[in-house]
């Protein structure tokens, strides 16, 4: 889906989604490494529930949302990769208390 | 008492020369952005850039680093990573920056945050492995990463730049297919001018779709009734062209028709617009100097319409000179020259905004068309709104809520302008556009309720930045 | 389409539209004059609280007989309006404000209402699990609700269309003058209008119309804040009102986005029909927010928004006959809580209007407490 471009660190960085490890390099945002892996869907629509995914790639879509480490409504195209990062497809926001 | 006399909003080309021309005339600066690192989205990464990627990205990218340089050395304080999410009519500022709701006050506002890609509604937009060619060329700068199928479909000079960028990093598209029709060639190369700077232009971009034409990419053009088609995801693209229905099976699908003023902070603020017919869209109304309608509020950049990366650098110069000027500085350069040299730059864009107006499919969109993607809100529900009597874009937004998801109206916003006009027979002038209100980003109610209520000093504020 | 009716009332928020499609309903014709266009100013934003809970004992009758036609809404107009059924409560965080609930409470059985009752601790929880442990109980009514206010008046205003009256949008309303029996209407651009009988809808505006009557209506014009977030999954299923001294209205509605209010203040421009936002008040109605709902400090605000509103001293509306003029009347200065009554209004004007008196008392709301 999106090959490094020659001369790129390689990817060194490992980040969950899902659960699932994913590969990154530094330079990755959380968008490009999620697209990278081949995961296009990052999250359902709160309307109908359609799969939907990163679309502009610079803050203005509001496509890309999810939960990084904890913290809701992340555009993943905003954040840079970290090691360990832990990234969710997140519901429509957080759960009611128990 | 304002801690700061020129705050910037926007670290691109415009920011940055508005920037150095403020710091050196002596008046304290603060430039806030978003991003980790200055460039905007035309030099985005150019501060990381090896000499590979600048050698992909062309000239026009690398001298993004000069400019770079000079603003980090300028003197003007720079917070990185800062989402404005307010202004004041005071010019009281308010900015989010890890976690924390901070503000102060400016002399003077220059608003330099550039363009948005315009949205192209056609239907499967919305699919999971549909991008924009802006995003692609965003993953090239600042992640190191280039598609291996991709197709470009729309129309723009950024179609071509990218895929001759594509094939300089031993990639290329699968395919281009191009909106352009036919008849728009002829009248555009009435509109080219051949003096100023046109003439380069015209070369680089006939230079570039050699490029594209040499590496053997297919290249369908005229194309209409585009659709993408897919369960879950983007699997085919079908459209018409050279008399010929197409099909292609496609893993990501790129789209394109030029970039828009992004108008978020202008309209908070009040400022008059007007409706720039052959841009298609809405900017500001500027005097000389940039300044809006509201003293003290300038654009400079594709804020204040499309010009470029080139032109938004001399708007920027012009701004901070203006304001310096007004604040009693002397001012090293000359703004007439200036103007001489936008003048030069100007003169390539009634031939590409002629060449490269948008698509009729995407002004008009079909009835089952999305539009606003936030709420999932299609051509035909917003002209049934219309139908029932709500007389323009505000009443459609709090009727069946087009505008009112996160994303603000940036997607919709205009496409929901120009369907009203058509269905009301109004000019998009008189529709007019959304009321934007804070905060200009989404912002967490934590953030808010944290908010002390007062200003910050320059203490607090410069330890954020350098934090 | 006529210039003379029955009955022309000027301005064309929820009260216009409400009386305008009763008094159809009556046989009146009715021509509506709208200087902006429908529910462009507070009917058009407020917080959509359709709210009998915690009313001034003098609009008990009214809001009672509102809520009569809230429940056959989408009968009386075509469309839902959005309106869903839902505890009103306001949450007390002393005893000191548990107390007075409950004497409010014997008061309201005592005169016959039985539509409100204090809840404890226990009840609170169990009706709204999210809210702050420190609370100790509400006020609640139960049957209460809310509703989508553009969609509301703008319904008002298609019902009434679709009987025949008349709405004249985009034009401002300068004069009015006695011509013998009648009122005649002079408008901005020369436009003249006839009517029989003439009402005050013009809330934040309302006192110059009054100045032409020759009475004194003191409204201030007053712009309320609203938040409201991005969709959440449901953890609320009432209307919370914060408790005194943490002036708070807090909703979530059907897709999930939760409408924050609460009567903080922006700066308003009646002259310009602006509604500025005081960003550093709003803070106020987040951190109100917070206290009483833990649970929504990683809820993002997507849009905040105000609107212009018109306030009387004592907080009630102006409701009723002129003090000075003969076939004038009054349905204006709701003071922020005009939505609930619009429905009810709108019948007993109409009833005033067309037969002399109504079976509602409304006395209270008279002109005349400021003539």
């Amino acid at each position: 889906m999106l090959k490094q471009i020659q001369g790129s660190s390689g990817e060194n960085i490992t980040f969950t989604f899902n659960g699932k490890p994913v590969r990154a390099t530094a330079t990755d945002s959380v968008a490009s490494a999620l697209l990278a892996a081949g995961e296009i869907s990052v999250r359902k629509s709160p309307i109908s529930g359609v799969a939907r995914g990163p679309f502009c790639m610079m803050g203005a879509c509001f496509e890309c949302l999810v939960e990084v480490d904890g913290a809701f409504n992340s555009q993943a195209c905003m954040l840079q990769v970290r090691q360990g990062m832990v990234v969710r497809s997140q519901p429509a926001g957080p759960d009611a208390p128990a | 008492m304002n801690q700061y006399d020129v705050a910037i909003v926007g670290a691109g080309p415009a920011g940055m020369a508005a920037a150095i021309e403020s710091a050196r005339a002596g008046l304290s600066t603060i430039v806030l952005d978003e991003q980790p690192e200055p460039g905007g989205q035309i030099y985005r990464a150019v501060e990381a850039a090896d000499a590979l990627r600048l050698e992909i990205l062309g000239k026009d990218y690398a001298r993004g680093r000069d400019l770079a340089a000079e603003f980090r050395s300028s003197g003007a304080v720079y917070l990185s990573g800062a989402t404005v999410v307010n202004v004041n009519p005071d010019l009281e500022i308010f900015y989010s920056k890890a976690g924390i709701l901070t503000s102060f006050s400016a002399g003077a506002l220059i608003v330099a945050t550039g363009a948005i890609e315009r949205s192209t509604p056609l239907p499967g937009w919305t699919l999971p492995g549909v991008v924009t060619v802006g995003a692609c060329q965003i993953m090239l700068k600042a992640n190191g990463r280039v598609p291996d199928n991709a197709v470009l479909v729309g129309s723009g000079p950024l179609l071509w730049l990218f895929a001759a960028q594509m094939i300089a990093a031993d990639m290329q598209p699968r395919a281009i297919v191009e909106t352009v029709p036919r008849s728009r060639y002829i009248a555009a190369l009435a509109k080219l001018a051949l003096n100023g700077a046109a003439i380069g232009y015209l070369r680089k971009g006939l230079q570039m779709m050699r490029t594209v034409r040499r590496a053997g990419v297919p290249v369908y053009r005229d194309a209409t009734s585009i659709s993408i088609r897919g369960n879950e995801r983007a699997e085919t693209l079908c459209f018409e062209s050279g008399g010929g229905h197409h099909e292609l099976p496609v893993e990501l699908v790129a789209l394109h028709q030029g970039v828009v003023p992004n108008q978020q902070i202008t309209r908070l603020l009040r400022c008059q617009h007007i409706w720039n017919e052959r841009q298609r869209c809405f900017a500001p109304v500027l005097d000389s100097y940039g300044e809006t309608s509201v003293p003290g509020i300038y654009v400079a950049g594709d804020g204040g319409g499309i010009g470029g990366a080139l032109a938004a650098e001399l708007q920027g110069r012009l701004a901070g000179l203006r304001i310096a000027e007004k604040a009693g500085k002397s001012i090293a350069s000359d703004p007439a020259a200036i103007r001489g040299e936008l003048r030069r730059e100007a003169t390539i864009r009634p031939f590409l905004e002629t060449l490269y107006a948008p698509s009729s499919q995407i002004l008009a969109p079909a009835d089952d068309t999305v539009v606003c993607r936030c709420e999932e809100l299609t051509a035909g529900q917003i002209r049934a709104a219309i139908d029932l009597g709500a007389p323009g874009p505000n009443q459609v937004k709090s009727f069946i809520r087009p505008g009112m998801g996160p994303c603000q109206g940036r997607m919709c916003g205009l496409t929901t302008t120009e369907i009203i006009a058509a269905s009301k027979g109004e000019t998009p002038s008189l529709v007019d556009y959304y009321r934007i209100r804070p905060p200009l980003k989404p912002l967490q109610l934590g953030q808010l309720a944290a908010f002390s209520g007062e200003k910050s000093d320059r203490d607090t504020i410069e330890g954020g930045a350098r934090g | 389409m006529s210039r003379t009716a029955d009955l022309v009332i000027v301005g064309g928020g929820i009260q216009a539209c409400s009386t305008a499609l009763h008094a159809r309903m009556r046989g009146l014709s009715v021509i509506v004059i709208e200087k902006d266009t429908v529910a462009r100013h507070a009917s058009g934003v407020n917080a959509g609280g359709v709210r009998r809970m915690n009313r001034d004992y003098a609009e008990l009758a009214l809001s009672q007989r509102s809520m009569e036609i809230w429940n056959r809404i989408e009968t009386l107009l075509d469309d839902d309006c959005g309106f869903q059924r839902a505890p009103q409560i306001k949450v007390a965080e002393t005893e000191a404000q548990l107390d007075e609930m409950r004497a409010r409470v014997a008061d309201l059985n005592s005169m016959g209402y039985d539509h409100e009752v204090v809840l404890d601790q226990t009840q609170l929880r169990t009706l709204v699990p999210a809210v702050s442990p420190h609370l100790i109980g509400a006020l609640a009514s139960l049957d209460d609700g809310f509703a989508l206010p553009y969609q509301t008046t703008f319904a008002f205003q298609r019902k009434a269309r679709a009987l025949g009256a008349c709405f004249h949008e985009g034009l401002a309303v300068e004069a009015v003058r006695r011509q013998g029996a009648d009122w005649q209407i002079s408008c901005r651009g020369g436009e003249t209008f006839t009517g029989r009988y003439l009402l005050n809808c013009t809330g934040a505006w309302a006192g110059r119309l009054a100045r032409q009557l020759g009475e004194n209506a003191p409204i201030e014009a007053v712009a309320p804040m609203m938040l409201v977030t991005a969709r959440l999954p449901h953890f609320c299923n009432a209307v919370v009102g914060g408790p005194v001294g943490r002036p708070l209205s807090f909703k979530q509605m059907a897709n999930g986005t939760v409408v924050i209010g609460g009567g903080r203040r922006g700066t308003p421009d009646p002259d310009t029909n602006v509604s500025e936002i005081r960003f550093e008040h709003l803070r106020l109605s987040a951190a109100a927010a917070l206290a009483i709902f833990p649970i929504m400090a990683q809820a993002t605000i997507v849009r905040s928004w105000s609107g212009l509103e018109g306030f009387t001293p004592d907080d009630l509306p102006i409701l009723g006959r002129s003090s000075t003029a003969e076939n004038a009347f009054y349905a204006c200065g709701f003071s922020g809580h005009g939505f609930q009554l619009g429905p009810g209004v709108g019948e007993v004007m109409a009833e005033l209007i067309a037969t002399g008196s109504t079976s509602t008392p409304i006395e209270k709301m008279s002109i005349k407490r400021f003539n």
